[in-house]
């Protein structure tokens, strides 16, 4: 009850704020594809996993006044921030939930940019695969990005830091 | 002949009661219909329990899947000799239409919940595995069963086969819209489709619509916008929806305490233990959960046999509006109240939100977010559709997320310490109920 929507303002709360909604849905992936118990469902789209279900309690989240967001407009397109309330932190402290920090790990993230994360994201969605194949399908899947094996070998070293930091 | 180019004898048609009919020439696609696994689809409805409050709507998958591919087929037929199609994708767009809802299971969006499950990775599991259905992808050509479970996980290199099948507006939202509509019984949900299929063109790696068809699109994203909130999103619905998961809770939990059910509910037990095989997956569909339903409102658990006897006979949770911002402590003091009533606040109390729903309505999103609506201009440029529709740019603006708090009326009424029973009524109502 309302556990899901704890665990993304703890999110929030650890990430201080995050720009981009593209970038929020792949940070949210990738801790999630490292253990973190966020219990949103993504499926492969254009841009790599999305989840409607992250933003819906995005928004939710934003209605209920937990969240800010201010909406930036650039020059033929907008971009969201995000940063967790008062009233969200009020929310915090009265239902506990159960959480790993991963602060070090967020901020890691925050770090890269948005074609990064897309990336990486995509590689850990094909992540049953043999580490050839993975490289494969992202060139496959996303052939206009043209991602170079300087990012893939950089997108592999991040995988394998997060994975001592989370699991 | 290939079997891939084999065409039937004469056309077949089903009778279809929103696209009149659909047609079927190719042997594929007729043999793949004829399968097991696709039939198991007559036996799952399309709305799980939506019938509960629009009796309506006891359609099912089948009847969906056969329309969204009907859809494709008509969308296939007019981008005949368009530039950017390729004709060679026909048989891979039909089948990965008629295939893409096959992994769904009885009731799938409460099932996936509770046990964890996934349907789109069961759709793969019976594309690629040992079935029916991969022994006729497989007739087709080598890898052809994986292109099909590719286009539908939507990872194949093509993406303009993908978008037909996925997208903002695709064939499958189109269907379940319309077939949704007619068979609530709603008047909502209608649009003109055939205009939409028109004005569809091929660009590169998407579809887009050529912006005279702009009227059209937005009676559909109104349409979708409506469906949403009027039927599925009913907050009964959502009351039979709760139940109903806490009715698969109580049942896994009473397995793992080693409970004694009076029948062995052997259909249940590798979803209760996490372990689902795909033959066991797919021998679950709706007649059997209710079977286990039916049974179960005569265990001795009182839980259990509680919930089952709602769900069976309509007794359903009411619900009051519910702000957890403003109202977190008023929930925090009903789970005690509850406790101290006798009344497990684990299953008779329940916060229903906006995003625990499996539908979505348009949003043009962010840059590189989610691939919006484009409308072809007639200068050849793409535009998002809501930067040129005034009625689309104002839904989307919209809030529209809610959230409810579910508990069983007639339960609180059996309290006997008034001191209780007046705060609850007070907390829920702010007066006598």
């Amino acid at each position: 009850m309302l556990e899901n929507h704890a665990k993304l303002m703890q999110f929030f709360s650890q990430a201080k704020e995050v720009t981009g909604r593209k970038k929020l849905q792949k940070m949210v992936y990738i801790l999630q594809s490292f253990g973190v118990p966020f219990e949103e469902k993504f499926q492969f789209h254009f841009y790599g996993p999305y989840s409607e279900e992250l933003s819906l309690r995005i928004e939710e989240l934003c209605n209920l006044g937990f969240l800010n967001e201010e909406k930036e407009v650039k020059s033929n397109y907008f971009q969201y921030h995000y940063t967790l309330t008062k009233d969200g932190t009020q929310f915090l402290n009265q239902f506990k939930v159960n959480m790993p920090s991963c602060t070090e790990s967020i901020e890691m993230l925050q770090e890269k940019s948005s074609r990064f994360l897309e990336l990486v994201s995509t590689m850990l969605y094909f992540k049953e695969l043999p580490r050839e194949e993975v490289i494969a399908k992202v060139h496959t899947v996303k052939p206009k990005q043209k991602f170079s094996d300087e990012e893939i070998e950089e997108a592999w070293k991040l995988m394998d830091d997060l994975a001592l930091r989370l699991q | 002949m290939a079997y891939k180019d084999e065409l039937l004898h004469e056309e077949k048609v089903f009778k279809d009661p929103v696209h009149r009919y659909v047609h079927v020439r190719d042997r594929v696609i007729w043999d793949l219909i004829a399968t097991p696994e696709f039939q198991r689809l007559r036996r799952i409805k399309q709305l799980g329990t939506t019938n509960i409050t629009f009796h309506g709507a006891e359609h099912s998958r089948f009847n969906h899947s056969l329309g969204v591919y009907e859809i494709v087929r008509r969308i296939i037929n007019n981008f005949q000799g368009r530039t950017h199609w390729n004709n060679d994708d026909r048989l891979l767009c039909m089948c990965a239409a008629l295939l893409h809802d096959l992994g769904h299971g009885p009731f799938s969006h409460s099932f996936e919940k509770v046990f964890k499950l996934d349907h789109e990775y069961f759709t793969q599991q019976i594309i690629l595995g040992d079935t029916y259905v991969n022994k006729i992808l497989d007739r087709v050509s080598p890898g052809f069963a994986q292109e099909v479970a590719d286009v539908i996980a939507k990872t194949h290199s093509n993406k303009l086969v993908v978008s037909l099948i996925s997208s903002q507006i695709d064939a499958d939202r189109m269907d379940y819209l319309q077939r949704d509509a007619y068979f609530t019984g709603v008047s909502y949900g209608h649009f003109d489709m055939e205009r939409i299929l028109r004005v569809m063109r091929p660009i590169e790696d998407q579809v887009v619509i050529k912006s005279s068809g702009m009227h059209a699109v937005e009676d559909y994203i109104m349409s979708r916008y409506q469906m949403y909130w009027q039927v599925y999103f009913h907050p009964v619905t959502r009351s039979a929806e709760v139940i109903l998961t806490k009715i698969l809770h109580r049942a896994k939990h009473l397995y793992e305490s080693d409970y004694n059910f009076k029948l062995q509910p052997t259909h249940f037990l590798s979803f209760f233990s996490g372990d689902v095989s795909l033959k066991e997956y797919l021998k679950l569909d709706e007649s059997i959960v209710h079977y286990y339903f039916q049974l179960w409102q005569e265990e001795d658990d009182e839980i259990l046999s509680d919930l089952c006897e709602r769900f069976m006979n309509r007794r359903l949770f009411k619900y009051v509006e519910f702000n957890p911002n403003k109202q977190i402590n008023d929930l925090l003091r009903l789970i005690d109240l509850f406790k101290d009533a006798g009344i497990n606040p684990d299953y008779y109390l329940v916060v229903d939100s906006s995003s625990d729903l499996p539908y979505d309505f348009y949003r043009p999103g962010e840059e590189e977010e989610r691939l919006p609506i484009h409308l072809l201009m007639p200068n050849g440029t793409l535009k998002e559709l809501s930067r040129h529709s005034d009625i689309v740019e104002s839904i989307s603006g919209k809030k529209r997320t809610d959230h409810k708090l579910y508990f069983p009326k007639d339960l609180l009424q059996t309290i006997t310490n008034e001191k209780i029973v007046q705060e609850i009524t007070e907390i829920l109502y702010g007066k006598e109920m």
